[in-house]
């Protein structure tokens, strides 16, 4: 269970974040759909340890994440605005050394998930840079289904997605949901997550 | 649910990160034989500039050598981190839960396999062709390969700190020529010994140290450096 308390933070010389809490359990989902520039993003980043609060407290299962920071880690995946894609490599190729810094890598699964992302049909031997946006987000996708992580931290995941894309998306999140995971979405046209506890969040002034 | 503890350690996990940027590397040949082909160059405009007296080009071969090899370094850094930060890798490094330190470390000894390996080999040649005996070839090489291992480390510290900036590469060499001196100073000296034919052990026991010292320091600076430049 992931819990911010009183976060606030700073970027320069703008007070970004003004006291933001919530709670997310296990199988629950939150969407962030504040406006632009009022610190999704930020606050993404803050939790993934990028940026330091300058106040306030992440919790994940009851500890402060300050102190447990790699074990905190070991439960996160974090899919940012880049999707850390190499161009030179093939979609496997960039899957399975992505995933190897964590996991024992499992060709045939790998396989599975880039079949489930709808990119079954592509040739095997193509470099990522030959990919479309959205193409490269379904890469990231499939790597995001496969990396066990208990949390997610999703910054804009339907961006470039065509329909059948963001169905890949919500069938990944409710897949992910169902294993008891639990996910802290930024975005801007809300997600159909049918069955799922998964709250909208308007504007960091309203509450949660 | 599934354990989502890490299941290999972190040795496995740099070799893993040695053999996607060697891939990349053979993927993409440009990128490492650029710095080398610089070094080639600017140690043969050496003999055209100034007179082919070899008693002259002898006299100036150790200081060319290393000011190229300086210079070549430094080119090769800019490339070290820069567009696996852009990209957003470095910060998949930051979140695996693998000691960072260790995963750049990776990057930072692959770097040197494909930049400062191939300059050490290619040193005692250009020595040579700047009129320095074949016999000060080991001499030579032992001074550049050692030279090389702390150029890539210290190096690593400046490409960290210079990788949000849009134009790092001006700013990356400021930043990092004053700190190379030590390594300069040592280089030169220990070739221009090779070269006349005497022992160049001290100065290459100093450069050993110096290799050493980085070896133990740099990585963790640039940890600290790549972090503050995903902030």
């Amino acid at each position: 269970m992931l819990e911010v308390k009183q976060l606030h933070l700073w970027r320069g010389d703008r007070h970004l974040l003004k006291g933001v809490g919530f709670a997310l359990h296990s199988g629950q989902a939150l969407q962030l759909l504040w406006p632009n520039g009022t610190g999704k993003t930020s606050l993404l980043r803050c939790i993934a340890g990028f940026l330091y609060a300058e106040e306030g407290q992440v919790l994940w299962d009851g500890s402060p994440v300050a102190r447990t920071r790699d074990a905190f880690n070991c439960q996160l995946a974090y899919l940012g605005h880049e999707p850390a894609l190499k161009g030179d490599l093939t979609a496997i190729e960039n899957l399975r050394y992505s995933l190897g810094l964590r996991h024992k890598v499992n060709e045939a699964q790998m396989q599975a998930a880039l079949q489930t992302a709808g990119l079954a049909h592509l040739d095997p031997q193509q470099p990522v840079r030959s990919f479309s946006a959205g193409q490269r987000k379904r890469v990231a996708l499939a790597r995001l289904s496969l990396w066990r992580a208990r949390l997610w931290l999703l910054d804009e995941p339907a961006a470039n997605l065509d329909a059948a894309g963001q169905a890949v998306l919500g069938a990944t999140l409710v897949q992910h949901f169902a294993n008891g995971g639990s996910a802290l979405i930024a975005t801007h046209q809300p997600l159909e997550l049918p069955g799922i506890d998964a709250r909208r969040w308007l504007s960091p002034e309203a509450a949660s | 649910m599934s354990s989502p503890a890490l299941e290999i350690g972190a040795l496995a996990a740099a070799r893993n990160v040695v053999a996607r940027d060697l891939l990349l590397a053979f993927r993409r040949p440009g990128d490492w034989l650029q710095p080398l082909a610089f070094f080639v160059i600017v140690t043969m405009l050496f003999p055209l500039a100034l007179n082919s007296e070899p008693s002259v080009l002898r006299t100036i071969a150790p200081g060319a050598l290393w000011v190229a090899l300086l210079l070549a370094s430094v080119l090769a850094l800019d490339f070290l981190y820069r567009e696996d930060g852009h990209d957003g890798t470095l910060e998949q490094f930051a979140l695996s839960g693998q000691p960072f330190a260790v995963l750049l470390l990776a990057k930072t000894a692959t770097h040197w396999l494909l930049t400062g390996l191939p300059l050490a080999i290619v040193g005692p040649l250009a020595a040579v062709s700047l009129g320095a005996p074949g016999g000060s070839m080991p001499g030579v090489l032992g001074s550049v390969l050692l030279g090389s291992v702390s150029l890539s480390l210290l190096g690593s510290i400046g490409a960290g700190l210079t990788l949000g900036l849009r134009r790092g590469g001006a700013l990356l060499s400021l930043l990092l020529l004053p700190l190379l001196i030590p390594t300069l100073i040592f280089g030169a000296r220990a070739t221009q010994l090779a070269i006349l034919g005497d022992s160049a052990a001290q100065p290459l026991y100093l450069l050993g140290a110096l290799a050493i010292l980085s070896l133990t320091l740099a990585p963790l600076a640039a940890a600290t450096a790549v972090r503050i430049s995903l902030e």
